[in-house]
């Protein structure tokens, strides 16, 4: 069975169990929209009272944290199973996937679909129609591009992010509270253009943790400050992040001793 | 009382053996603060006037919100209890001879006093020596200090409270999934965690200010830096107050009619 048959497999398998709680599912895919509608609502007020930050618009502001949301969120909803991997080693699940003969890190993100996150994609979705014809951008090819090159780039880093956070585990068990600010601080204070918090963390954002390089620089091209086609590229090189990312987890998974549960 | 005074200990004295987990998150806490205030500076340099309280007002409340995170979380719950529920084992619970309201009330209550005790202290510290505007001033006078004390314990009533209607509920649902989310964005949302509720649009503060979640950490957080004083404050404790008995006498109802039709799942 090719492994993407096999994925396939469990993702029904996932649909299947999830609706056996069938009100629980749909609360949870309400509860879903209503938190990322709570991240809108609160930068809409902001923005709505301060007009512009750091010299960009209303429209602008969205068109970014309509990408770091939907980039987030896809990268939540199929690499979750690195998300709760503490609870997996903890309870001896991982054992038993090494155990079995598929690839390790397939089993680990199929082991856990969060569809839940659904909720959150329809919330982005609406976001990215008000925002696509409103936000002042000629949509040529090269900035279509450029727009699916921030959300693919987007997803490929936080799911490096939780790439990294799992392989931590390894060596601690328990989950690292500090990786929460690049994972869901990475997306709520990535909901602004990266600039407005100043040079040191721009440029921390941008050369180690790349975040910056998916919506701050990306994000100039699209709305025609500058017409340097390297901005649009940008998210390229965040993609690159994924790859130490993976080292570090293949690194942690050869020094891994089982918690013997 | 006395059995619920022994519950309160265990749970406080449970929760202070966290300590290396108490230490990991304090990093968290102030890089977490440190962004805020970044990002609302740059919203204060870009409309001085639209900013509706001073930028040390704001400082003081960041840092308070991030001390007393643990105190007013409102996306943690105790596990156990819902695993108590889904299991069943929640029987062994209900043949105590005690209220299990009032037992899982000093449980939440105890667990987030506990939690705060190990954090608080260090992030007010480093919040008191960092430099004007941006560090925690005092307390706007000796009286506004007392007025958030008082206002921090009915804010932590207000917020158990709630979260024993969460636990009531899930006797209906099984699963604590759906509940838990919709309540944690709502109450982060409403109860001023993303941005201060002074942020909102007048007509839709006057609203989201009587709900039952700006009496959960909006109202402590405003008195100390002394945005809401005299009368105004005077009024918001005593509708804090008013909250805390509605949702714990909500509460207790819920939870005695929902355990009147539990079927225990599995033997």
């Amino acid at each position: 069975m090719s492994v993407f048959r096999l994925y396939l497999r469990y993702f029904s398998l996932h649909l299947r169990s999830s609706m056996q709680y069938k009100t629980s599912f749909f609360l949870t895919l309400f509860g879903q929209f209503m938190s990322s509608f709570a991240m809108f609502l609160s930068v809409y007020f902001l923005m709505s009272r301060f007009h512009r930050v750091e010299g960009f618009s209303m429209e602008e502001v969205m068109l970014c944290f309509a990408v770091v949301l939907m980039s987030f969120t896809l990268a939540e909803c199929f690499a979750r199973g690195f998300d709760s991997f503490p609870a997996m080693l903890a309870n001896g699940e991982f054992d038993r996937i090494l155990a079995r003969p598929r690839g390790v890190v397939m089993q680990t993100l199929a082991s856990k679909l969060a569809l839940t996150r659904l909720g959150r994609l329809i919330q982005t979705a609406f976001v990215f129609v008000w925002v696509i014809p409103n936000c002042g951008v000629r949509w040529d090819t090269a900035r279509i591009i450029t727009l699916i090159l921030m959300i693919a780039g987007g997803v490929l880093f936080f799911s490096g992010m939780f790439l990294l956070s799992a392989g931590i585990c390894f060596f601690t068990t328990e989950s690292i509270e500090f990786i929460n600010i690049f994972t869901n601080g990475g997306q709520q204070f990535g909901s602004y253009p990266l600039s407005i918090y100043g040079e040191s963390v721009l440029r921390l954002t941008t050369f180690i943790v790349p975040l910056a390089c998916v919506q701050y620089y990306p994000l100039l091209f699209l709305i025609g400050r500058t017409e340097n086609l390297l901005y649009a590229l940008c998210p390229l090189a965040a993609a690159l992040f994924i790859i130490p990312c993976y080292g570090f987890w293949r690194f942690g998974l050869r020094h891994y001793r089982s918690t013997g549960s | 009382m006395k059995k619920y005074v022994s519950f309160f200990r265990i749970r406080f004295l449970t929760g202070l053996q966290y300590r290396a987990a108490a230490w990991a998150g304090l990093s968290t806490q102030f890089v977490w603060g440190t962004m805020l205030l970044l990002m609302f500076r740059a919203f204060y340099r870009a409309d001085t006037s639209a900013f509706p309280m001073t930028f040390e007002q704001l400082s003081s409340y960041i840092w308070l919100q991030q001390a007393l995170l643990a105190l007013f979380i409102t996306w943690s719950f105790d596990e156990d209890l819902f695993e108590s529920i889904r299991s069943g084992s929640v029987a062994y619970e209900l043949c105590r001879p005690a209220d299990l309201f009032g037992m899982w009330m000093c449980r939440t209550v105890a667990t987030r006093l506990s939690r705060t005790a190990l954090r608080c202290l260090p992030v007010l510290i480093v919040a008191a020596v960092l430099p004007r505007p941006w560090g925690i001033s005092p307390p706007a006078s000796p009286l506004a200090l007392l007025a958030f004390l008082v206002s921090v314990l009915l804010g932590l009533l207000v917020i158990s409270a709630m979260g024993m209607l969460v636990y009531a509920l899930t006797f209906y649902t099984i699963s604590p999934v759906g509940l838990r989310t919709i309540f944690a964005s709502a109450a982060e949302f409403l109860s001023g965690g993303f941005i201060p509720l002074p942020f909102l649009p007048d007509s839709i503060r006057r609203v989201v200010d009587m709900l039952p979640f700006a009496s959960v950490q909006n109202t402590p957080l405003l008195i100390y830096g002394g945005f809401l004083s005299g009368q105004e404050a005077l009024f918001r404790i005593a509708l804090q107050a008013a909250w805390a008995l509605a949702l714990i006498l909500a509460g207790r109802l819920i939870l005695l009619r929902a355990i009147r039709h539990v079927v225990l799942q599995g033997g």
